[in-house]
């Protein structure tokens, strides 16, 4: 499936890189462009906030003025990888209740066994494995604190 | 002559046995820190400072080096074989040696980065001997102005890790800049894009962006493939994990490259090793025949920044023992451990403590070597890591991540902010920005910044001062001239083009 042309990634990230070069311009708005000793804290964000809107505005006219379609989109592709990022996040949320070796033990069996659909005896072998493994060299061996949960690892 | 008799007395302090096993234990765990991310060789010396403190103050500095320079040796191997850079100046050696490893030369790239790192620390230790009086006198010479036009002449390397498009490494370049910005201003006390965080004020540390960028990036793009799990190809026999003439004979100019760039940027404090292996990798690209092909896995985008990597120890060795003056981070802390010992790094050092600067110069030529015969016979056992199918290799990967980040600060906020560095790599690669760029920009943007602030306020806001002295005018100049160098390009390729068309 090909995109429109206002839908390619290039003009939605330039409107998007461009509100930000926006946000950093009216940021720095408020902070002092100079003082008496000198260049102030908005001097230098101001020109780099300028640029990033030029740029960006460059980067949308350049692509939507472009004659080719965009390339075909996989979403399914897509939501395969913001479905591993959502469970990284999750891994470190859960963290701060059950420890980091635990919540490493349940993104490695959610990795392995519903990404990649691997058993659920390879999966659970991984799991602890790799809990065990990190255990081994970061908590045992270089006596590294890593967030821990109720049983104390 | 009186060089060579003091390299003479040097090495005779260096083979003393207790000397030779602590120099080992310092560069085995130099090598073992740097495969680690996030664990660098700064935290590690500060960690076992305290244990050197019976120790004799020469045997105890020939350790707390070798970890230092040893760390610089194992950086490379994450960076190669999992695009994780084991401490931060290993970001470009991902560049080109995690293709590598994706086209079956993982240990060649190894061993590429083991022989340049060797060539270049070597190098910086001549440098070091010879040239440390001079040289400090040069670095001395550098004020803002300088800085500035030297971190300048950095940022417009991105011309040259740029990809298909111009605009969008700019736009990398200038979110790079951004990020480097968030946090307190030091000259003002205003807090700038916090989002009304106290946990950025200190700024975002460079190892979470990194991290989050390259590691996490690369493996939420590839999770997109749905499949059972490839293994990256795993190199057979002996001779295939080692490089080929071919790929050392193409390394050459790279170690040179690498070793005096690194020497001449160590030299200036505050510059690092990471400006220094970005612009040998700048410099390596654009004398290249073949600029084309960096970035897809080239031996010679592996050995010039490793090469200045390490080089960049013995020439921030310098201004630390002749002037005082810490270039880095790992610098501040051995100068910390001289003081604590009774000694006073400066111009004295040399004619007072001869045995110490002496005995301490010859032990980073003996672990140099210690390090190239400890790190080559390692390469088929660190090359079995290909050999795990992405589902097991990439929970360790995410595993290593946390780790990394959460052991320099302690804190799950930077955990939190390394999902969303691996969310913004992940969209990055989908979009086709390069990720180089942005953490150029980030190296670069807080010393870029202070430089020109600083120049500004010794001008009292005249622009004049940047090109109105000679060093930084050179160097604005080159600046310029790199910027300038995709159109000349561009237009010989159509001047070429026309001759062909026309003949």
């Amino acid at each position: 499936m090909t995109q429109s042309k206002w839908l390619k990634g290039d003009v939605v990230s330039g409107g998007v890189l461009a509100a930000l070069g926006v946000y950093i311009i009216s940021e720095a708005w408020r902070w002092d462009y100079s003082t008496a000793e000198g260049p102030g804290p908005g001097f230098f964000p101001i020109w780099y906030g300028i640029a990033m809107v030029l740029l960006s505005l460059v980067l949308v006219v350049r692509t939507a003025s472009s004659a080719t379609a965009g390339k075909s989109t996989d979403w399914g592709g897509i939501g395969r990888a913001l479905t591993v990022w959502a469970a990284f996040a999750f891994a470190i949320a859960l963290m701060k209740f059950i420890g980091f070796l635990t919540a490493l033990a349940l993104l490695t069996l959610f990795v392995v066994a519903v990404m990649y659909g691997r058993p659920l005896k390879v999966a659970l072998a991984a799991a602890i494995g790799n809990a065990i493994g990190f255990y081994l060299v970061f908590g045992f061996a270089l006596q590294l604190n890593l967030p821990a949960g109720p049983l104390g690892f | 002559m009186e060089v060579l008799s003091s390299l003479g007395h040097g090495f005779a302090v260096a083979f003393e046995p207790l000397n030779l096993f602590w120099c080992f234990v310092g560069v085995f765990l130099g090598t073992v820190v740097g495969v680690l991310p996030g664990l660098g060789p700064a935290a590690t010396i500060a960690m076992l400072l305290p244990l050197t403190f019976n120790m004799p103050p020469t045997t105890a500095v020939i350790m707390l080096a070798g970890i230092y320079y040893g760390a610089k040796y194992g950086g490379s191997t994450t960076a190669i074989l999992l695009n994780v850079p084991g401490e931060s100046a290993s970001v470009v050696t991902c560049l080109d040696g995690y293709q590598m490893a994706r086209n079956g030369r993982g240990g060649a790239a190894l061993g590429i980065a083991a022989i340049s790192s060797f060539i270049a620390g070597t190098v910086g230790v001549v440098g070091l001997m010879l040239l440390a009086p001079p040289l400090a006198k040069f670095g001395l010479s550098f004020s803002s102005p300088e800085y500035f036009a030297l971190m300048a002449m950095g940022l417009a390397m991105v011309v040259l890790l740029a990809g298909a498009s111009m605009i969008k490494a700019l736009l990398a370049l200038l979110v790079g800049l951004w990020i480097a910005s968030i946090g307190i201003d030091l000259f003002s006390d205003a807090s700038r894009f916090t989002f009304g965080q106290s946990e950025l004020l200190d700024g975002v540390d460079f190892v979470i962006v990194a991290i989050g960028v390259f590691a996490l990036g690369e493996v939420f793009g590839n999770m997109e493939k749905r499949g059972e799990g490839t293994m990256l190809p795993v190199p057979k026999g002996l001779r295939n994990l080692l490089p080929t003439m071919a790929e050392l004979k193409a390394c050459r100019f790279a170690f040179l490259n690498g070793s005096v760039i690194g020497f001449i940027i160590g030299v200036l404090p505050g510059a690092g090793s990471t400006v220094a292996s970005f612009i040998s990798y700048g410099i390596e690209k654009a004398v290249s025949r073949h600029p084309e092909k960096f970035g897809t896995g080239v031996p010679e985008g592996v050995a010039a920044p490793e090469g200045a990597n390490n080089s960049e120890t013995g020439g921030a060795m310098v201004p630390l023992l002749t002037l005082g003056i810490p270039g880095s981070g790992t610098t501040a802390i051995l100068l910390a451990a001289f003081i604590l010992w009774g000694l006073r790094p400066g111009p004295l050092m040399i004619q007072d403590n001869p045995e110490l600067f002496w005995g301490l110069v010859a032990s980073m030529y003996v672990g140099n070597i210690m390090l190239l015969v400890l790190n080559l016979p390692l390469i088929p056992l660190f090359a079995q890591i290909l050999k795990l199918r992405e589902y097991f290799l990439y929970p360790i990967i995410f595993g290593i991540s946390i780790v990394g980040v959460y052991s320099v600060s302690g804190s799950l906020f930077d955990c939190w902010l390394l999902a969303v560095f691996g969310l913004l790599g992940y969209v990055m690669r989908r979009l086709d920005y390069p990720s180089a760029p942005l953490i150029l920009g980030l190296v670069l943007g807080d010393s870029m910044e202070r430089a020109l602030r600083q120049s500004l306020m010794m001008s009292q806001g005249d622009l004049g001062i940047l090109v109105s002295r000679p060093i930084s005018a050179t160097m604005l100049i080159l600046t310029v001239l790199l910027l300038f160098l995709p159109l000349f390009r561009k237009a010989n390729a159509w001047r070429i083009k026309a001759i062909e068309e026309n003949g």
